[in-house]
């Protein structure tokens, strides 16, 4: 796992909007003043005149994104998943949700690997406010390949969904003939010792603990958990009937994200110990991407001490 | 238009005010105030101004509306059903578990609603996006929206207006109804949004101040807003809460409460005469 390509998820966000641009007349992207970032920017070059900016006003562009929706058109709107979920959380509830409209709201920067900019802009608390909001699609690419992926299932189907996306570069495990599917988990390691269930960057950091505890006679089952909603529960049931012990892995806080979809899940159908690893009810804090991941156990290092001071109680 | 044609209108406005009454009376609760303000504007807009058919509601070339001030759905729902769109004896299934008559208008539910709307400020961003997406696609229908001048406290409505200014949406007209009181009072009191005028032409509107219950005025209004090009046109209409009802009429209280028996029966009375009248009889 040495030699991996890296890329910000974000990137696959603004590739795959071009793609999809080309193959269909009804796709409108929408940003508030952050293209460069969001990477719109790179539809916005291709397209300019369905690039629609609504500046610095995240509110107005979600109920616009309805509007839009209700002619027919397909609105993706762009934000920082802090100001897309958090500042509009109630225009995408009640403009986008309750009529149930076709608008896909795709955020970058989720998360604390946001880095320098600090806690105003690490939103742990995203797939919180999105799961709540009923019949929203909830979803995080892993890496670069499944952010296409993701972007043009989302585009395929109808409803309103919510994508995260990273800043940071993370490396790129998925092959070119890797296929997803909303609302499929994905087993990117077979174990039978302990069920790591990760989603976004921590499932390549679950991975890499993967090897080191399947060099200390650990078999960690690794599922890649893109979908949050709806959660894959033949899945997850699955994997708890066959480890025994799960451990949640991801890039937000543990209150309301998907270790707690795991719980909720489990503790109706299948009573299982589980471990959340995320942010335990803090905010972030500036500092290099990597250095805060290590600093708030995002990381592989700490996933293989969780899942060892688990397997040994 | 003809004293004939202003003759029907203002016998249209006076059963839509009945049906405001007789729901929100049914309901015992709901928003007849604002309802009764706009009861002349509801009348026009599906009598008169908007290409709309009650067979085919969701007609991809038809205009569309937009009650922003989503509270007052009793207007809108007593309109639509005047104008076809669904029973007028539904009207009394206003705001019962079993009625597709919510206490704010669903688009999902409610044939001929073209926007969920509901929670003040988001409708007028709807209706930009819904004008934006008709010019972008070049379709010719116009959007209408209908704003309270409380609403216009939100500061979303100002960034909705600074986009359809922005992208000099002049197939937009948005419609401010200026009946001076919201929840807590006099809205001069509660938080002055005035000069409203002077505000949405600085952002960037034509604008229009009329009488909002004069048939005529709103007739005018609606031609010149359709020869303005490269920006949207604003409406703002002088109006009176609780039109019509002598006892609701400027006062606050009638904002969000309906009749009790009483009451009820003095303000159908009220408006039956008035009908009467109206009809010659």
């Amino acid at each position: 796992m040495a030699d991996v390509k890296k890329i910000a998820t974000r990137e696959g966000y603004g590739q795959a909007l071009v793609e999809l641009g080309r193959e269909h007349d009804n796709i409108v992207v929408l940003d508030a003043d952050l293209a460069g970032a969001t990477k719109t920017g790179t539809f916005k070059k291709a397209f300019p005149e369905r690039h629609l900016n609504f500046g610095i006003a995240e509110g107005n562009m979600m109920s616009a994104a309805a509007g839009l929706a209700t002619t027919g058109l397909v609105p993706f709107a762009s934000s920082f998943a802090m100001f897309a979920t958090g500042r509009a959380y109630e225009q995408i509830r009640n403009s986008i949700g309750y009529p149930h409209l076709n608008v896909k709201v795709c955020a970058s920067h989720g998360g604390i690997s946001v880095g320098e900019d600090g806690a105003s802009h690490q939103c742990c608390e995203d797939y919180a406010l999105m799961r709540s909001i009923p019949g929203m699609v909830v979803m995080s690419p892993a890496d670069n390949v499944e952010a296409i992926a993701m972007v043009k299932a989302a585009y395929d189907y109808e409803g309103p969904v919510y994508i995260r996306t990273g800043r940071s570069a993370v490396p790129v495990f998925h092959g070119e003939d890797f296929h997803f599917e909303i609302g499929k988990g994905e087993v990117v390691r077979e174990g039978a010792d302990i069920a790591i269930i990760a989603n976004g960057l921590m499932v390549y950091e679950a991975m890499k603990a993967g090897e080191v505890l399947a060099n200390e006679g650990i078999n960690a089952m690794i599922i890649n958990m893109a979908t949050i909603k709806p959660l894959d529960e033949e899945l997850v049931l699955a994997a708890a009937k066959k480890c025994g012990k799960v451990i949640t892995c991801e890039e937000h806080s543990i209150i309301g994200g998907l270790g707690e979809a795991v719980c909720s899940l489990l503790s109706e159908k299948l009573p299982t110990p589980v471990k959340r690893i995320g942010m335990n009810d803090e905010f972030g804090r500036s500092g290099p991407a990597a250095e805060l991941l290590q600093h708030y156990g995002l990381c592989a290092e700490n996933i293989v001490k969780v899942t060892k001071e688990f397997i040994e109680k | 238009m003809t004293e004939l044609e202003k003759r029907e209108l203002q016998i249209m406005a006076c059963k839509v005010r009945i049906g405001i009454i007789d729901s929100t009376n049914a309901a015992k609760c709901g928003h007849p105030g604002g309802s009764l303000s706009a009861a002349e504007m509801f009348t026009y807009l599906y009598q008169k101004e908007l290409n709309v058919d009650p067979k085919n509601p969701k007609w991809a070339d038809r205009d569309r509306f937009v009650l922003s001030k989503g509270h007052t759905a009793p207007g809108l729902y007593s309109a639509l059903a005047y104008k076809g769109f669904f029973p007028v004896e539904d009207l009394l299934t206003l705001r019962k578990i079993d009625s597709y008559l919510q206490g704010h208008p669903n688009m999902a539910m409610v044939p001929g609603v073209d926007m969920s709307t509901g929670s003040l400020g988001q409708g007028i961003s709807s209706a930009v996006g819904m004008a934006l997406g008709l010019k972008l696609q070049g379709k010719s229908p116009r959007v209408y929206t209908l704003l309270g001048d409380g609403e216009i406290q939100e500061g979303q409505v100002w960034e909705a207006c600074m986009s359809a200014s922005h992208y000099k949406l002049d197939n937009l007209c948005i419609i401010v109804d200026n009946n001076s009181l919201q929840i807590d009072g006099n809205i001069r009191d509660v938080m002055s949004p005035y000069p409203i005028v002077d505000k949405l032409q600085a952002f960037g509107f034509h604008t229009i101040a009329i009488d909002g219950h004069d048939f005529d005025a709103i007739e005018a209004a609606f031609a010149e807003a359709k020869t303005v090009k490269g920006q949207p046109t604003a409406i703002v209409m002088k109006t009176i809460k609780g039109k019509d009802v002598s006892f609701m009429e400027n006062e606050a209280g009638w904002h969000g409460k309906s009749t009790n028996p009483a009451e009820y029966e003095i303000a159908i009375t009220e408006l039956k005469a008035k009908l009467n009248e109206l009809e010659g009889k």
